[in-house]
């Protein structure tokens, strides 16, 4: 049922002059996300953008819907207020993995864990972009940059498995290059009721450019990219000759003609258990080996402003709607003639 | 104290007397306190309280570090503190002894539970000899009950364990100060039902324990201690005992009531402002949302979340948190949106004293953000007053679009008067209004909507998502005024600076003048703000008395102040201000009206006294 006015791309463009770096895979993020709302049947008065602090945190600017652009690292707890006052919004978070993995990491684990009802997009693009090239908690061991001139010594985070093991119950990962694919995430984060997070890999061409060109690349995709498709085998390669096998609990690529088609791995994105999404999560631990891109989990778990409403009915169907008068007479009173 | 011989009963009669009850922390001493204090209030005494506890939930058993009070005041009339020196020292241990009796009137009357002065307790608390064997408490009356074997004994033929027995003993020291003090048994006694509901056992205890405690008074020849304190002349109406966590609660409630908005409290746990917290996730009915966010940053950030979605935004934390918000108050500023940060304030810096007083924040309040970032600062001045200064703060949020600071600490928190209930239809208005139409036109001449046009206060539209065509971009960044586009040009930010500090300024224009209490001839003025009222007030009450000529005004608005401060402090020679910091308040008036405003400053973790004031300020002026 469509209840929404049609729009097209040009209505959900705002008329701010767009400040990318030319060449900055937020602009094709940027266009994917203007090219899809109007397939989604919502309102633009009835979505909004929060962002902290970052290059991707200027996304809510070039979006004509609401939008705040807020404080470095604190979008997702910002959303999250806006989100229980306002369960008939669409509230789409957008930041950087500095932003939301680093200073504003703890209110991401939080905004997951709750099931809030949150569009998450993090731009994850291993470097520190608005602050000139430091090395963010994605950046590989050994990245030289402006403040690890020796190379980093920090072991990144993966933010698929963080994002599991923070009990997130959409958790997908897409990247720049591939349109597309890039509006199936989105498409399928929005739909999810709760807190969906899906995980952009987005060139940097300023201060990390290439990092992904390895998996990304139009002719390294078939190779070096894992499509998770639910209720399909993990396979993938040129030929499709490779595929994902679980051995214990850990995920391992194989070659199908070696172990036999029917022993690979069936992608179920609604396994209750989160612990075979996180095998799959740590398939990629560089960007030279092949990487998994799709919905890692997609289960159902009461939407966190469902329960808080549910909460408020409840109080009001035992005691009424609230009688001040009433209120101030709670406790033990007394008269004075 | 003013005696009379009420011949009827014989009772002695006093205008007031302050007690304190003292033990260790799971001696129940808060409890007590509050019974007697309840009790007091049904009868009909005005009065007031100060609950004193350790930092520690369990501080080591009979030592001094854990020793909980609870101080009341009752009176036979209007009275605004807790008192000054109490009369009367309820000490359950030696080390609740040890520690209070230095706070005892000379002479006053001390009563023990003998049977906690054994040589283990005496050691921990670091008696060497027993002062109710020595001759350590000559100077004052003294009355020793074994109450932990009395109540055991009364609860033996009830069936109840000894170990059980044990806990009911405070109220045997309740029953016996009730005694003492002519105080109504009745509603101890429903109390006591209710709160132990469906615990028989424990019901007769307590019940056995208190009159065990009546009937130590009566058989042990206490006669002559005994007094009373008639009712005081209170105006006529309903009242209720209230502290200022709950009244500033309630306050926020009644100001969503006037408002039409929902409440949003974003909170994270913080003593002593967890109550709030407790208090309002009570209120669903009233369409309050309370979230107990993971931090201190994630509450203000989800309190302006929901501000921005058209609910009444609120946070409340004590003064380490407040640090922590600091960037998102800010964030607040710049954006222009409602929102109200209550800071219970306790004892600094760092963690400090968390159960202790203080109200060392107001320079925090007003500087306490990056870059010139003013906002209203509303402080509350009695328990109950907290209520009135809550809706205060909703309506300057609302009304300007702008963070406000509601400033209450531990001593108002925690600390209870009566509260003459006001009637509901006297809550002041508090207009919203939610714009839906376009306000500007681009450059092509379309209809646009801008979010930073301004009305004649100077706010600006509080357009919230949903709004059909008013579609707009907020943020941090330095804007234009009018458009909100980003805008890094020198002039604008120099015009928008200026601007949010002259926006902050103009709520004065509307604020009542301030009224002098006292003296309007006087050549002394004390200018008070937050909890020091109580102690001014009476402070000042007392040098009137005997002849000195003072004036007292007490600031609801620190920032902006209310127009006519400036010429009141004009008018006095002396101007003195009572603060519990080292001037902070007394900095911004010689700073704002260069008056040679002087400070007398407290910061022990305890509110004044007036008898304190009465001294510092005769030493001031002299
Ligand atoms: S610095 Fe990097 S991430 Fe930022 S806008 Fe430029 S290219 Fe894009």
């Amino acid at each position: 049922m469509s209840t929404a006015p049609a729009t097209t791309k040009k209505d959900w463009t705002s008329d701010q002059e767009v400040r990318w770096c030319p060449g900055c895979g937020d602009y094709s993020i940027l266009t994917a996300m203007q090219l899809l709302m109007p397939e989604l049947d919502v309102r633009r008065e009835d979505t909004v953008f929060i962002s902290g602090i970052g290059c991707a945190a200027r996304f809510p600017y070039y979006m004509n819907t609401y939008g705040m652009h807020s404080i470095h690292g604190r979008a997702p707890a910002i959303a999250t207020g806006l989100a229980m006052a306002r369960p008939d919004l669409n509230v789409w978070v957008v930041g950087g993995d500095g932003d939301m993995l680093s200073i504003g990491g703890n209110h991401l684990l939080h905004a997951l864990r709750r099931n809030i009802n949150l569009t998450i997009l993090l731009f994850n693009n291993q470097i520190y972009g608005l602050t000139k090239g430091q090395y963010s908690p994605t950046s590989e061991v050994g990245k030289v940059t402006k403040s690890t001139p020796m190379g980093s010594i920090d072991q990144p985070y993966n933010p698929i498995s963080l994002a599991l093991g923070a009990e997130a119950t959409f958790v997908a990962r897409t990247h720049d290059m591939d349109r597309a694919h890039m509006q199936e995430m989105f498409r399928r984060a929005h739909a999810h009721q709760g807190s969906a997070i899906v995980e952009v890999f987005q060139n940097c061409n300023v201060f990390n450019d290439g990092a992904f060109n390895t998996i990304t690349k139009k002719d390294a995709r078939d190779a070096m990219l894992i499509n998770l498709t639910h209720g399909e085998p993990v396979r993938f390669g040129v030929d499709n000759e490779r595929g994902v096998v679980l051995d214990n609990g850990v995920a391992r690529i194989v070659d199908v003609a070696e172990v036999g088609a029917d022993r690979l791995h069936v992608h179920d994105e609604t396994a209750p258990d989160p612990s075979v999404a996180f095998a799959l999560s740590r398939l990629a631990e560089d960007r030279e080996s092949p990487t998994p891109v799709g919905v890692f989990r997609a289960v159902e778990r009461t939407e966190y402003g469902r329960s808080v409403a549910a909460q408020l009915a409840a109080a009001n169907q035992e005691r009424g709607p609230g009688d001040m008068h009433g209120l101030l007479r709670s406790l033990p009173t007394w008269e004075v003639s | 104290m003013t005696d009379t011989v009420d011949s009827t009963n014989e009772l002695r009669e006093v205008e007031r007397i302050i007690i304190r009850f003292a033990g260790d922390s799971g001696d129940g001493m808060q409890l007590t306190g509050d019974r007697f204090t309840s009790a007091s209030a049904l009868f009909g005494n005005d009065l007031a309280t100060l609950p004193e506890f350790p930092a520690e939930i369990r501080a080591p058993a009979g030592t001094l570090a854990g020793v909980s009070a609870f101080q009341v005041h009752i009176s036979d009339h209007d009275i605004t503190t807790p008192g000054d020196a109490p009369n009367v020292l309820v000490a359950m241990n030696p080390a609740a002894l040890k520690s209070d009796l230095g706070k005892l009137e000379p002479g006053g009357t001390i009563i023990v539970n003998s049977d906690a002065f054994e040589e283990r307790n005496l050691a921990k608390a670091g008696y060497e000899s027993n002062p109710l064997e020595d001759d350590s408490l000559a100077g004052y009356t003294l009355i020793s009950a074994p109450m932990t074997s009395l109540t055991k004994d009364a609860c033996a033929e009830l069936g109840v364990k000894p170990r059980d027995a044990d806990r009911s003993k405070n109220f045997f020291a309740l029953g016996l100060v009730s005694w003492l003090y002519a105080r109504p048994e009745e509603p101890t006694m429903i109390w006591i039902r209710e709160k132990f509901r469906g615990k028989d056992l424990v019901i007769a205890a307590n019940e056995a324990a208190y009159r065990a405690g009546n009937a130590f008074g009566e058989t042990a020849e206490l006669a002559a201690s005994r007094l009373t304190v008639r009712p005081a002349r209170l105006a006529p109406g309903t009242y209720t005992n209230i502290n200022g966590n709950t009244a500033l609660s309630w306050g926020l409630i009644a100001a969503g009531q006037q408002a039409g908005l929902p409440l949003f409290l974003g909170s994270y746990p913080i003593t002593p402002a967890s109550d709030i917290l407790h208090e309002l996730s009570k209120h669903k009915n009233f369409g309050v949302r309370t979230f107990q966010a993971e931090d201190e940053i994630a509450a203000v950030g989800s309190a302006l979340g929901a501000s921005y979605g058209g609910h009444i935004g609120i946070t409340t934390t004590s003064g380490p948190g407040i640090a922590l918000k600091g960037e998102t108050l800010g964030l607040a500023v710049s954006l222009e949106l409602p929102l109200v940060v209550v800071n219970i304030q306790r004892g600094g810096p760092s963690t400090g004293l968390p159960t202790k007083t203080e109200a060392a924040d107001l320079m925090m309040a007003m500087y306490g953000r990056h870059g010139e970032a003013p906002m209203p600062i509303v402080a509350a001045s009695s328990p109950a007053d907290c209520f009135d200064a809550a809706i205060e703060a909703v309506r300057i949020a609302v009304q300007y679009r702008t963070p406000v600071m509601l400033l209450s600490d531990g001593y108002l928190a925690n600390g209870t008067e009566p509260w003459r209930l006001p009637d509901v239809e006297s809550f002041p208005t508090i207009d919203v209004e939610f714009p839906s139409k376009v306000n500007g036109l681009d450059e092509e001449g379309r209809e646009v909507f801008w979010p930073y046009v301004r009305n004649e206060d100077m706010a600006r539209p509080w357009a919230i998502p949903g709004t059909e065509g008013l579609m707009h971009r907020i943020g941090g960044i330095e804007k234009r005024d009018g458009t909100g586009n980003i805008s890094y040009d020198p002039a604008n930010h120099e015009f928008m600076v200026r601007l949010r500090d002259e926006r902050i300024r103009k709520i004065a224009e509307k604020l009542p003048p301030l009224e002098i209490v006292g003296d309007e001839d006087a050549e002394i003025l004390v200018v008070g703000w937050g909890s020091t009222w109580g102690a001014i007030t009476s402070a000042v009450g007392r040098l009137r008395k005997a002849g000195t000529k003072v004036a007292h005004v007490q600031l609801r608005h620190l920032h902006p102040f209310a127009p006519n401060l400036g010429e009141i402090l004009g008018r006095y020679r002396h101007v003195v201000v009572p603060e519990m910091n080292l001037g902070q308040l007394t900095k911004l008036l010689r700073a704002e009206y260069l008056v040679d405003a002087k400070v007398i400053s407290k910061v022990s973790g305890q509110p004044f006294t007036a008898a304190e004031l009465v001294t510092a300020i005769e030493e001031v002026t002299q």
